[in-house]
């Protein structure tokens, strides 16, 4: 048995590009290849429905699965009430509502790693 | 490291050459005890220097200070008296045992400069409390830079070299620096902060060759009130952890520290991550040894491994004592002053000791 | 008929000859280098479309040759005015007016040594990218490339505070250029932010996204390291997910500032003229008087007097020179 320390060895918070299934958000990017294009501008979240209540963060979302970082993905696109008001407002002509539901379509895949 | 040799030459400091006022470390003298002795001794009998080991100096209370313990006004008095006694010895030069001081020293110098009014207060502190007079120093150096000023001095009188004695090859050394070295003030370190070359130089002028791995950079972890809170030390030897993750591809022979912190967590927390997760590390999963700079300076010198207070580490130093052909005697190393038997630690598995459970050897 | 001096025979240097010649003036290029050209000599293609740089170079340098411009190579000047410059080797070359088209100077990359420019060999700069892309390529075909922006720029610790403004759009151009040649080749721009002020700049960009599938990093790298298997690990932070990043990279493209020269304050000081705190010429005025210099007679082309795109450089030329040549007029 492990010694207890009353302490463990912190696990690190970095993405780490080198182990990360990197294009796992493919099967996103390959339908929506203009999400791509996210300037990080927030307007998504700013004029979000759900975001104003809860910590959901389009952005920052998608912005992680691009990045290969899958964990907790579930709940949280869960929050998403598909009001579309996001895709008025992206100044990239993102299709954000299909994103939301290319996400959700693949959240299989995406949550086994 | 290709280069690396062209970038240092732009950070050199004047080393003073002589006539060094000490002061030492709190940490060293609890768990390397021999370093600063040797260290001494060196100066003295080997390069023939005037050093004052002054029993009238302090701790710098720098661990309290980063600790939120001693304020400001108290530790700039405490190192405005540490000044007072070098002047009342009759030095200029300050020598510093350890990194912590070396960076307290080095930014209130620097704080003084840029607030006179702050050392107008401190002057007026000391006065009042002790009646004595702040000096400056002429000089402030870190005791790795003295060792480094007389790397060549040391290489001429080496009794062994940084080598394999059984392949004839290098020893492969991790250097690791003090963060508090040069990352406060870069110039204030040989090389600057980021390709130190303090330690670089020794090993290289010993025989050694340096390994440049992706974590070389990054802090052991120490952090005073990270390490000194226990619910904060999982993050403090994740560092450590991450740095040995790092440098274990490259199967180094040792790791040496210029900084009291970083020699003590470095050797000291590859126990704990052993008990806590079941890795070790270095050849048979044996550890990797973690050496003060004067250590290795004195294994280079032929001084003997427990006169030098090797049996102070968690690491067992034995397997490097052997790949660099140091005669020492297996069965003096509890013994103390006089052959008084110190006492023996028990068998951990970082040192190969038997234990029940399956270690992973991270090699 | 009236001499114009101009120091420096850039393109900026180049087409206010031109420009002068056309007017009916004389005038007398002095350029340091062997040949002129300047900066432009190592550049392989340009922004927003890829033009070939030999092209536009060539184009210069050809109407130049054929103008029977007065040019003085391998001269470098120690100081002048309006009406003369004195050389290293200590002769004079007199004039009746002056045009100050002196360039800048590339940020030596090494100044930031935590990304170990010098020292390892996986790390270059956008000069080398485009001196290698004339010489046919990398020399190995790389898994993966980073692009570091504002490197020298937007800095205040190697006291360089200003925009460079061209590296924004030469990262996305050679990512393009690279993505292109090595199209397994995964291709990060790492930025602190994205300035495309020029027109077809945006648009490039984000085709550069869209099609080219370049990825783009909100965030500074910090330091560069070897790895174990000869590849380099980056750091920076994923500023726009809050988290720390790391990964390994086979090439490193450090995307350089642009610098004032050296000896800007020495020319100053010889002919009266203002710098800016960036050390580049101060102008007049930043707008009726932006090719005017402080001192009668002396006129500023191109990045003498701030980091510029090559049209804006060439465009400024020709605005130095009709001011130059109204000045003489009227003497």
């Amino acid at each position: 048995m492990a010694l207890d320390f009353g302490y463990g060895i912190s696990k690190p918070r970095s993405i780490d590009l080198d182990r990360n299934e990197f294009y796992k958000g493919n099967a996103v990017l390959g339908k929506m290849p203009e999400l791509q294009t996210c300037i990080g501008c927030g307007s998504c979240t700013a004029t979000c429905t759900a975001g104003a209540l809860t910590d959901f963060n389009f952005r920052r979302l998608h912005t992680r699965i691009r990045r290969g970082e899958f964990k907790g993905i579930y709940d949280e696109i869960n929050k998403c009430m598909l009001c579309g008001k996001c895709r008025l407002t992206c100044p990239r002509g993102i299709n954000t509502r299909g994103v939301v539901q290319l996400i959700k379509r693949n959240m299989g895949e995406l949550q086994s790693e | 490291m290709a280069g690396r040799g062209a970038s240092w030459q732009e950070y050199q400091k004047q080393i003073a050459d002589d006539r060094y006022y000490y002061a030492r470390s709190c940490i060293r003298q609890n768990f390397f005890p021999g370093s600063e002795r040797a260290f001494l001794r060196m100066l003295r009998e080997e390069l023939g220097r005037d050093i004052c080991d002054d029993p009238l100096h302090t701790s710098c209370t720098g661990i309290g200070y980063h600790s939120d313990i001693v304020p400001l006004e108290t530790i700039m008095t405490v190192v405005a008296r540490q000044f007072a006694l070098m002047a009342e010895a009759g030095y200029e030069h300050f020598v510093t045992s350890c990194i912590t001081s070396f960076g307290i020293y080095n930014e209130i110098l620097n704080t003084w400069d840029e607030f006179p009014e702050t050392e107008e207060r401190t002057r007026r502190y000391l006065k009042e409390a002790t009646g004595r007079e702040l000096v400056r120093p002429k000089s402030i150096a870190h005791t790795s830079d003295v060792v480094f000023h007389f790397r060549d001095r040391i290489a001429e009188r080496a009794k062994r070299r940084l080598v394999n004695v059984v392949t004839g090859e290098p020893l492969r050394v991790v250097e690791h620096i003090g963060c508090h070295y040069a990352k406060i003030f870069p110039k204030s370190g040989i090389g600057g902060a980021e390709f130190p070359y303090v330690l670089a130089g020794m090993i290289e002028s010993w025989g050694g060759s340096c390994v440049d791995y992706p974590e070389r950079r990054h802090c052991c972890g120490f952090g005073f009130r990270n390490y000194l809170v226990q619910a904060n030390r999982g993050y403090s030897i994740a560092n450590s952890h991450k740095k040995l993750e790092s440098m274990a591809p490259y199967k180094p022979d040792f790791i040496v520290a210029n900084c009291p912190g970083c020699s003590m967590f470095l050797d000291k927390w590859q126990y704990a991550i052993a008990e806590i997760e079941g890795t070790t590390y270095g050849a048979d999963g044996r550890g990797i040894p973690v050496l003060t700079y004067e250590e290795m300076a004195g294994l280079v010198l032929g001084y003997d491994p427990w006169e030098l207070g090797m049996q102070f580490h968690q690491v067992d130093v034995e397997p490097l004592l052997e790949k660099m052909g140091v005669d020492y005697d297996p069965a003096a190393k509890y013994l103390g002053r006089d052959g008084k038997y110190i006492g023996k630690p028990d068998a951990a598995v970082v040192n190969g000791g038997p234990d029940n459970r399956v270690y992973r050897i991270r090699e | 008929m009236k001499r114009v001096i101009i120091i420096g025979g850039g393109i900026a240097g180049m087409r206010s000859a031109l420009r002068l010649a056309e007017a009916g003036l004389h005038p007398v290029l002095i350029e340091r280098d062997a040949e002129l050209g300047g900066k432009l000599r190592n550049w392989h293609a340009l922004f927003p479309d890829f033009t070939q740089a030999a092209g536009v170079l060539d184009e210069l340098r050809t109407a130049v040759a054929r103008r029977g411009i007065e040019v003085h190579t391998g001269c470098t000047v120690r100081r002048f005015d309006a009406r003369s410059a004195e050389l290293a080797d200590g002769s004079r070359l007199e004039g009746d007016a002056a045009i100050l088209a002196s360039g800048f100077t590339l940020f030596d990359a090494r100044i930031k040594e935590e990304y170990g420019y010098g020292l390892y060999e996986q790390v270059c700069t956008s000069a080398d990218i485009e001196r290698m892309l004339n010489e046919g390529g990398l020399p190995a075909a790389p898994r993966r490339i980073a692009f570091l922006h504002c490197v020298g720029s937007r800095d205040e610790k190697v006291c360089q505070k200003h925009c460079s403004r061209v590296c924004c759009i030469t990262g996305v151009k050679q990512a393009m250029e690279l993505k292109k040649r090595y199209p397994e080749a995964e291709i990060f721009n790492f930025y602190m932010d994205i300035r495309m002020f020029g027109p077809g700049y945006e648009e490039l960009y984000r085709e550069a996204q869209l099609h080219s599938n370049i990825h783009f990093i909100r965030g500074r790298i910090s330091e560069a390291a070897p790895t174990f298997d000869g590849r380099l690990q980056i750091k920076a932070e994923d500023t726009l997910t809050g988290r720390p990043l790391r990964m390994s990279v086979d090439l490193l493209v450090l995307l350089v500032g642009m610098r004032a020269n050296a000896d800007n304050a020495a020319l100053a000081a010889s002919a009266g003229l203002e710098l800016a705190p960036s050390g580049f010429f101060a102008p007049r005025d930043p707008f009726l008087g932006n090719v005017r210099s402080a001192a009668e007679g002396i006129f500023l082309a191109g990045t003498a007097t701030a980091p510029k795109t090559i049209g804006e450089t060439l465009n400024e030329a020709i605005a130095a020179a009709d001011a130059a040549a109204e000045y003489l007029k009227t003497r």
